[in-house]
């Protein structure tokens, strides 16, 4: 039944227009990825106005290939430059630079363009096949399972992101602050406004996403003084054939990263850690492990087949649940409801084409995106010689507008301009803003799972841990907030 | 790195306080129809404030000399956020005052900034400080019909 759903879906997809789009997405996503102080978050974020106007499927297939060129686009900043595009590309310098450097970026290009597609297949394939199952139990979920996976959700920030976790509950609880600001919907009452109209309408997290990672990123850029002191590159069709007869050997490597990459990534803020245990996996299971660093090809493969595959997982919460694995997710999923479309496992009953649609787009998306980004690869990396005093003013334009053009109101440039300083202050404080944006886009939805959650138990916060599946997520989500205080303690025992 | 990183987290602090304030003003306990409209934001801001008090701590614990930024570095910075700054201001200032629109002042900052900063020749610069805002232009108030702030210099066009 499944692959009757999934033909359905590629009728919708394989529509001229809608082809169209694909390739439109492809083109402007590598650029975003290519482009500094733009990333896969908020070029969507930035084109998501654009949208309004269009059919829901076609949209949303714009806006995943500007998500699937974005990732694209990282890997050529990674092996060109040495300047990972995306947090997740960084594993990707350690041996594409060396390799450009040696005059060999056509084959660590071409190896980490065909890694991505294949991790990305990977995790398509699964998603085609699990989306429905699991929107199928979503189906049976209440306001308790629905917050205990909110609650998962950050957990995971907190568990496994790394650095200091009370940093991260911080910008989690910052998020969920903002998202309260403005008009309570089920008492009418004005919340957190303290009195002035512009706080009534409350803080968009679209905004949020341009200003923290668009504008704070290009603070943080022209602060670390960016220069672009590129590899050239030699992509011809030779090359890249000739790295297709060599890449098989590595079925092993591409097999256990495309896993690894699709089990973190559909937790959020997966993709980095995917990426860099994919690498260190590959590393201590390679013959040569001293090669890894100097130019070994098998070090693109992993972190690159990992990195897609789990930004490929990332949309699996996102269609399931409306729970987004990451923030390219969110703001989709912002732009779901903004179509007028409910995220969430009644997607898959209501709005069979649209879902369908984005599942069959996603096949034909990296299909055409591989091709293009192997193509076109001169011309991308041409970009980055724009001078950077043309690049930064234009992109702060682009900024503008955008943020200017969600609600057409002139109050929203000015918190662009606030969330850009914010977002660099955080960013070299180590303040992790993916968690704050998540926490923004969720916020109401958690409010609301909490508050019918309670009235259902009449106070009670029990009602989280007696209902089994609610019980064993909360359970688990409790272990992960709890996790880095118990690794210090875990370590002295063994020591 | 030790001043800012103490003040974020006192910042934070007083963030937090504020929705304690507000969020009793509001009822953070429990009502007819169940918890209040203070419920959520009170609970989340007595946290952030234990967060906070932790990290402001753990902030001013840290011994490290090296300065957030130092003035090489900064000087970059403010400018890109002065000019940017400025470029919203003239797009429509707040109070009574009309602005200029997006598109001229996109035109200005870009030009200004691409002389000031990059010292390009004047040509370049109004070559690409014209094109680019009316490229948006057509982009965006013709193709895709999403209206931008607009000025004089667009109503003497007629739009």
């Amino acid at each position: 039944m499944g692959l009757e759903n999934l033909f359905l879906g590629f009728q919708v997809a394989i529509t001229p227009f809608n082809l169209f789009m694909a390739v439109v997405g492809i083109l402007l996503g590598t650029i975003i990825g290519v482009l500094p102080g733009l990333g896969g978050a908020n070029g969507v974020a930035i084109l998501l106005p654009l949208t309004f106007t269009m059919p829901p499927t076609s949209a949303i297939i714009l806006l995943t290939c500007i998500y699937w060129g974005a990732l694209f686009g990282g890997a050529i900043t990674s092996v060109l430059f040495n300047i990972p595009g995306e947090p997740w590309s960084v594993a990707t310098t350690f041996d594409g630079y060396p390799l450009a450097k040696d005059g060999k970026s056509g084959e660590a290009l071409t190896a980490a363009f065909t890694s991505s597609f294949v991790g990305a297949f990977f995790s398509i394939v699964l998603i085609t096949f699990f989306a429905p199952l699991l929107a199928e139990v979503a189906l049976k979920f209440g306001p308790p399972e629905f917050f205990a996976i909110q609650l998962l959700t950050f957990s995971s920030f907190v568990g496994l992101g790394g650095g200091n976790p009370l940093k991260s509950l911080a910008t989690i609880l910052i998020g969920f602050i903002l998202s309260t600001v403005g008009l309570d919907i089920v008492t009418g009452q004005l919340r957190l406004t303290f009195g002035f109209t512009d706080l009534m309408k409350g803080f968009d997290f679209i905004i949020a996403v341009i200003g923290l990672f668009g504008i704070g990123e290009i603070l943080l850029s022209v602060e670390e003084g960016l220069r672009f002191q590129g590899a050239k590159t030699d992509m011809n069709m030779r090359v890249v054939l000739d790295t297709w007869k060599v890449l098989p050997r590595f079925y092993r490597t591409f097999v256990r990263s495309s896993i690894i990459g699709f089990w973190m990534g559909f937790k959020p803020g997966g993709a980095t850690p995917a990426s860099f245990m994919s690498y260190a996996f590959a590393k201590r299971f390679s013959k040569h492990p001293e090669r890894f660093g100097k130019g070994e090809l098998e070090g693109i493969v992993a972190p690159e087949t990992a990195a897609h595959a789990a930004g490929v997982a990332a949309m699996l919460p996102m269609i399931t649940l409306g729970i987004p694995g990451s923030p390219t997710a969110a703001v989709m999923l912002g732009g779901l409801i903004i179509w007028g479309l409910q995220p969430g496992p009644m997607l898959f009953v209501d709005n069979p084409d649209f879902v369908w649609g984005l599942i069959a787009s996603m096949y034909t998306g990296n299909v055409i995106g591989v091709l293009i980004v192997l193509a076109f690869v001169p011309f991308f990396a041409a970009i980055l010689r724009i001078p950077f005093a043309i690049l930064t003013p234009l992109i702060v334009v682009i900024c503008a507008v955008g943020s200017y053009a969600v609600h057409n109101s002139m109050i929203d440039i000015w918190y662009m301009l606030i969330f850009g300083v914010i977002g660099y202050v955080f960013k070299k404080l180590d303040y992790p803003l993916a968690p704050l944006v998540l926490a923004l886009v969720l916020g109401d939805m958690a409010e609301n799972a909490l508050r019918q959650s309670l009235i259902m138990s009449q106070g009670s916060l029990m009602i989280f841990l007696n209902r089994p599946i609610s019980g064993v997520i909360t359970a688990v989500a409790i272990f992960f907030f709890v996790l880095p205080l118990l690794t210090p303690w875990w370590r002295k025992i063994r020591a | 790195m030790r001043a800012v990183d103490s003040m974020t987290a006192a910042l934070l602090m007083l963030l937090s306080a504020a929705v304690i304030y507000e969020a009793l003003r509001l009822g953070a306990g429990w009502g007819s129809e169940g918890p209040e409209s203070g419920f959520f934001p009170f609970w989340l801001a007595i946290l952030l404030a234990i967060v906070s008090i932790v990290l402001f701590v753990q902030a001013l614990r840290r011994r490290s000399q090296e300065p957030f930024v130092n003035r090489e570095r900064l000087i970059p910075v403010l400018k890109v956020l002065g000019p940017l700054a400025g470029f919203v201001l003239i797009t429509d200032p707040p109070g009574p005052w009309s602005g200029l629109g997006l598109y001229v002042a996109a035109g200005l900052y870009l030009g200004f900034y691409m002389r000031w900063v990059g010292g390009h020749d004047w040509r370049t610069v109004i070559a690409l400080a014209t094109s680019i805002p009316v490229i948006t232009f057509l982009i965006f108030e013709t193709w895709f019909l999403v209206p931008m702030p607009k000025g004089p210099v667009e109503s003497w066009f007629g739009y």
